[in-house]
Order: structure tokens, then C-alpha cells, then sequence
């Protein structure tokens, strides 16, 4: 397949740049409460072939980062009022309209959680996925019927070329991602976001689709952004990692040590609070109080009336993003003690 | 060990498929529990995993009595609650409560969690007199860890965990003895799943509560459950302790579903063995013959797709002092330490 445009990329740029970089990403929404400070601050950078994996909960900012990546995010209500995103090295926030129509779907693919809600039920999946060749390479309905079932195949759907007339709803909830993961890779891009691309499904399913997610990646060598709230399969999948809370990245680091020794005390009371043979019998830990408002952030850190380490410190001054060895930095006042106990 | 709290004996729910709109004929059925039978022993923790329509949720209701089981039975100390109906339900009722999984849609939007908490006992007034109710409920949302000013608000103003305590606080209302909870704290953040799973340990070691423990983390349901049954397709896959499923499974199932789990472990991950099965779950209005996995299942033979394989401890352990004897419904089970 021939990518028809190229988008003017500094030459040689795309060498020594990373694929995709988000800096100090901000974004807020204004509702009849006030403002609210989804993300604030964001910096991150995913190379050609690496997994990055975003992890936070529900409010952490997580899929609000990604859809203003992709450009989908709803403005207003939502406003970036600072930031750059690039990608390949050209600022995507100060693009025209048109040239992000051309990198989206092209350069950088989205597949979402749920697969049923995300596809039209009124059209066939063969049409849909056929949609992607008509409208941005100009094939005719029958060569991209053709390419639709092909790429069917390549998700391996059973008996492609008799289910691509098939509507979303006589798949099963595997195959309908299987289906969203086709639609993705339709144009060859060069990044994908999956925002919880398995959070609806059966853990026997989700394996099979994540393995088929990062076979695909390592063949085509694609970026690949994991959205997910699911400490398990960031294990599984990714080469580094982004904790996110309340709008701010608490951690980065390579996936092992994230695990073997996380650096902030947030990540620490997640991977504590993960059930463990060792503890049956005993409490969980768990980690007190709850997520917070975005329209009432906590001042300095906003973890800090939920840590329990947190001093004065931690109430008056925003920790920055310390470097905590080898491609790790922690937010956290104390990431030395974090990290040494 | 004591008489079981809750005996379920060969429990069977068929939901009709039906075709025309005038003269309704039944087409069909979809098998969602096709013959389960287990029991419940007080105090203990059973814990029911499986995938999404394997009928973990229907055999929540049909214990409650909320839907009208096909056959078999459901005995509460003795006593059949399947062919109960008026009175004699609702005395049975009392002492089986339930806690569903959406605490966003389980609760009246419009009822504040006073008159959510206290309405059990406008069913059951006998548990509670009308002068004591207040009181009554403000002790419960201090019992779930909540504070017992906020009586009078609506549920709205509750995060999800704590509106979960809402729900535990009015299945705990009357007293009663067996709570089903069904994927009580998947709907959770993360990091408030801890704290609800703590608090109905808590609250099943001070008032002796048996639970039924639904789930599809099987780690969550490793941490609560005291024993643990695995569901596919309607029917009880294997059964045994929490040590026995885990450590020693020994259905190609169990096995299966173990290992597909993504532990947070990546050290871990790299030395274990997975098995990833093929396809998806086959619809439970169509089952395969015999075995019901055995169109997954890497050691299906003849015979699996003639003899349905019963639930019973495998006779290869049978007479073995050996983790791996429990009951399994599999024509070659093995035990599977290695796999898992």
C-alpha cells in the first residue's frame, strides 16, 4: 500500500526526533462549575516500535491526553490553553484543520474501549472498514471491499470474505476489536493510541487480542499509546510507563522497575494494594480517601491528603518531575525515601 | 465441618427463545445454568469466576429467587426457596440479601440514602420499630465507614465507592445471613477496590456473614473467597478450595483462565507458561455436545464431544492424598502446578 501524501517533515528530522511528543500539555474544561484542570502539564515521547503505557484512573486525565493527541477532543467545552504536541517533529496544536484531517487516521490511529458503541450498526463491517480506502485513497467500493476482507484476515477473523457483509452486532465483543484493531491499521499508521482496548472484554479474550495488538506492532513497527487502568496488562505489553494522577504524570520509568521499585508513593500504594499470595487472610492495603475533583485539586501535590508520607511540603509546592535514575523521574517531595524503603 | 447454609442441588435456568408474534412457539433456549449444584457454609466465602455469559449472574438471581429457576433446587437450611412464593419468600428473603455490581444504577436517584438504607424495613418492619429506624440506619453508614450525617443526601453526592457502602449498608439492613454480591467492586477505581474489599472482610468476621463472592478478577476472588467454583457455560467447571483452583487446577479451563490473567509482575510474566485459547466463548443457546469446552480445549477427544464429563473428584486422584483431588468435570484432568 502506497501512503499517497507526505506531510512536509523536516528531512532527516524524524531520525533523531522522537515519533511523537507531547510537552506540557495542558487542558481544561469549562463547566457551570468552574474550570476544570484535566491535565496539566503533560510531557511524554513515544518512539517508532516502543510501547508506552499511560496509567491512571477514571479523572486521571488519561484518555483526555489522547484525544487531544488525535485531535477529537470536544473544544469547547474543552480549551488547550498551553502545550505542544509533535508529531514527527511539527507541532500538531498549530496546524490547520485540514492538515490534521491528513495525519489522522493516516499517521495516528485510535482504537477505543468499546467496540459496539464505536461502530455504526446500521452499516456492514466490511463497509466501514472499506470506508477508510474510499475516503482517504479513493478506491472504488468493490477494490476496497477487497482490502476490507484482507485486512479481516489479518485481525484473523474466521472466514473473512463471508463475514465482511456482517453487521457489528453478529460479532462477539473479541472479534468486534479484532475489527476496530483492523480499522486502525487500515492506512498503515505509524502511531496507535488504544484507549482500554480490553477493559470490555473476557480475560481469555483479552489475551488473544492483546498478543494479536503487539504482533501487529512489532511487524509493522508502529508507536504504540496503552491507555489503561489495568496494572496487569501494562506488565504485559509495555516498555515504559506514565503514571497519571489528577492530571499530572507522578512517575515514568522503564517496566521493570516500576515494578520491582516504584518511586512515588501513589504507584506504590497501587501495586501494594494488588491482592498477593502472601497476604490472603490479611487487609488489603489500600490506599485511603478518594480520587480527587478536578475543580477542587488539592494544592501542592495533589496526591498528598491521600499519601502517607506527605509533610508541609507537599501541601504548599507542586513537586516537579525529579530524574530518579536511569529514564525514571518521580513528582514526589520524597522519592529518594520512596524509593529507598 | 457445620451443616451448609445454602445447598444448591442440579439448578437449571433455560430462558425460552421464541418466534412469531401472535402464536409465541418456543424455537429454543438459551441454557444459561444448565445443572449446578454446590453449597454454602456459614461463615465461609465462596467464590463463583467465569466469563461474561457463563450464568454467574443468573445463578445470583435465581438464589435470590428473582427469577423462577427451570429445575432443581435451592435448599436454605432445609428448606426449598426455589417453589416459595408470597410470605414464606419474604421471611426466606430476609436472610439472603444481595449487592449488586453498578452502584451508579442499583440506587434510587431520588431516594436519599436514608430512605435507600431504611427501606428494607418498611418491607420487613418487624426487624426494625418505625420510632428506632433513624437510628438504626445512622449506625449502618457508620458500620460501612461512612458518616451518619450524610443520611439525608442523594446518591449523587457519593463517589462510587462510597456509594458501593450504600449498597452493602442496605444489604446488611436486616441482619441477614448469606449476601450474594455480584462483581461487587469491578464497577471501582482501582484504588478504592482495596477499601471495599477490606470492608466486607471486615464485616463478614462481625457478623458472621457467608458470601457468595461473584467476579471475573480471579485475584480479587482469590484474596475473599474460601473456596471457589469456576463457571463455563452454564455449568460448574471444577470446585475446591482456593489453594486447590489456584495452585492445582486441574480443568484445561481453569488452567486456561489462570493463565491468561495479566499479572502486574513483568519478571513473573517472563517465566510462566501461557495458554491462550482460541476463539470465543460458544453461545449458550447452542452448546457443544459433551464437554462444553471442548471447542477450546487442546485435549479434546471422541469422547468429549459424546460423554458430558460429570463433576466429580477425578478418578486418577481419587484415591491420593493430593491437592489436585477436588472436584473436576474433565475426562483428562491433570494437575496443572506446571501450567499455572
Amino acid at each position: 500500500m502506497t501512503v499517497i501524501d507526505e506531510t512536509a517533515a523536516a528531512p532527516g528530522a524524524a531520525q533523531t526526533t522522537p515519533l511523537l511528543e507531547v510537552r506540557d500539555l495542558h487542558v481544561e474544561f469549562h463547566t457551570r462549575d468552574g474550570v476544570a484542570k484535566a491535565v496539566n502539564g503533560v510531557n511524554y515521547s513515544v518512539n517508532a516500535g516502543e510501547t508506552l503505557a499511560v496509567l491512571g484512573e477514571s479523572g486521571s486525565g488519561k484518555s483526555v491526553t489522547a484525544q487531544a493527541i488525535m485531535g477529537i477532543l470536544d473544544m469547547p467545552p474543552g480549551r488547550i490553553p498551553k502545550g505542544e504536541i509533535l508529531f514527527q517533529g511539527q507541532d500538531m496544536l498549530a496546524m490547520s484543520g485540514e492538515q490534521r484531517r491528513r495525519i489522522r487516521g493516516r499517521k495516528i490511529a485510535m482504537i477505543f474501549q468499546d467496540a459496539l458503541s464505536s461502530l455504526n450498526p446500521v452499516l456492514s463491517v466490511g463497509y466501514q472498514l472499506g470506508e477508510m480506502f474510499r475516503v482517504h485513497q479513493g478506491l472504488s467500493r468493490k477494490a476496497a471491499k477487497a482490502k476490507a476482507i484482507e485486512l479481516m484476515d489479518r485481525v484473523r477473523i474466521p472466514a473473512a470474505a463471508e463475514r465482511v457483509n456482517d453487521y457489528p452486532h453478529q460479532f462477539s465483543g473479541g472479534m468486534r476489536q479484532r475489527i476496530m484493531i483492523a480499522m486502525a491499521l487500515a492506512l498503515e499508521p505509524e502511531l496507535i493510541i488504544a484507549d482500554e482496548p480490553t477493559t470490555a472484554l473476557d480475560v481469555t479474550v483479552q489475551a488473544q487480542v492483546m498478543d494479536l495488538l503487539a504482533e501487529l506492532q512489532r511487524e509493522y513497527n508502529m508507536g504504540l499509546i496503552l491507555i489503561t487502568h489495568d496494572l496487569g496488562v501494562v506488565a504485559d505489553v509495555a516498555d515504559k510507563i506514565a503514571v497519571m494522577y489528577a492530571g499530572r504524570i507522578v512517575e515514568t520509568a522503564p517496566v521493570h522497575e516500576i515494578y520491582s521499585a516504584p518511586a512515588h508513593p501513589y504507584t506504590k500504594g497501587l501495586l501494594q494494594s494488588i491482592p498477593r499470595l502472601d497476604r490472603k487472610g490479611q487487609e488489603l492495603y489500600a490506599i485511603k480517601g478518594l480520587p480527587p475533583n478536578l475543580l477542587h485539586v488539592p494544592s501542592g501535590c495533589a496526591f498528598n491528603p491521600r499519601c502517607p508520607m506527605a509533610q508541609d511540603i507537599c501541601r504548599t509546592e507542586v513537586p516537579v518531575l525529579h530524574p530518579a535514575g536511569p529514564g525514571r523521574g518521580s513528582a514526589c517531595h520524597f522519592w529518594k525515601e520512596t524509593l529507598g524503603e | 465441618m457445620s451443616e451448609p447454609i445454602l445447598q444448591v442441588r442440579n439448578l437449571v435456568k433455560h430462558f425460552p427463545l421464541t418466534q412469531g408474534i401472535l402464536f409465541k412457539k418456543q424455537i429454543g433456549a438459551v441454557k444459561a445454568v444448565d445443572g449446578i449444584s454446590f453449597d454454602l457454609y456459614p461463615g465461609e466465602t465462596l467464590g463463583i469466576v467465569g466469563e461474561s455469559g457463563c450464568g454467574k449472574s443468573t445463578v445470583a438471581k435465581l438464589l435470590m429467587n428473582l427469577e423462577q429457576a427451570t429445575s432443581g433446587e435451592v435448599f436454605y437450611k432445609g428448606q426449598d426457596i426455589t417453589r416459595l412464593s408470597g410470605r414464606a419468600l419474604k421471611a426466606v428473603r430476609r436472610n439472603i440479601q444481595m449487592v449488586f455490581q453498578d452502584p451508579y444504577t442499583s440506587l434510587n436517584p431520588r431516594m436519599t440514602v436514608g430512605d435507600i438504607i431504611g427501606e428494607p424495613f418498611d418491607i420487613h418492619p418487624e426487624v426494625a420499630p418505625k420510632g428506632d429506624r433513624r437510628k438504626r440506619v445512622q449506625d449502618l453508614l457508620d458500620v460501612v465507614g461512612l458518616n451518619p450525617e450524610y443520611i439525608n443526601r442523594y446518591p449523587h453526592q457519593f463517589s462510587g465507592g462510597q456509594r458501593q457502602r450504600i449498597g452493602i449498608a442496605r444489604g446488611l439492613a436486616l441482619n441477614p445471613e448469606v449476601i450474594i454480591c455480584d462483581e461487587p467492586v469491578s464497577a471501582l477505581d482501582v484504588s478504592v477496590q482495596a477499601q471495599v474489599v477490606n470492608l466486607m472482610e471486615k464485616l463478614q468476621d462481625e457478623f458472621g456473614l457467608s458470601y457468595i463472592f461473584i467476579a471475573h478478577d480471579l485475584s480479587i476472588v482469590r484474596h475473599i473467597s474460601d473456596r471457589v467454583g469456576v463457571m463455563y457455560l452454564g455449568k460448574m467447571a471444577e470446585i475446591g478450595t482456593d489453594a486447590e483452583i489456584y495452585e492445582h487446577p486441574t480443568h484445561p479451563y481453569t488452567q486456561a483462565l489462570l493463565s491468561a490473567v495479566p499479572v502486574p509482575d513483568p519478571e513473573a510474566r517472563e517465566k510462566r507458561e501461557r495458554i491462550i485459547l482460541t476463539g470465543d466463548v460458544p453461545s449458550p443457546a447452542n452448546p457443544p455436545s459433551g464437554c462444553r469446552f471442548r471447542t477450546r480445549c487442546w485435549k479434546a477427544q471422541d469422547i468429549c464431544a459424546k460423554e458430558v464429563p460429570l463433576l466429580a473428584v477425578p478418578s486418577v486422584f481419587a484415591d491420593r492424598d493430593t491437592p489436585a483431588a477436588h472436584e473436576s468435570a474433565c475426562h483428562f484432568a491433570e494437575d496443572g502446578t506446571a501450567a499455572a
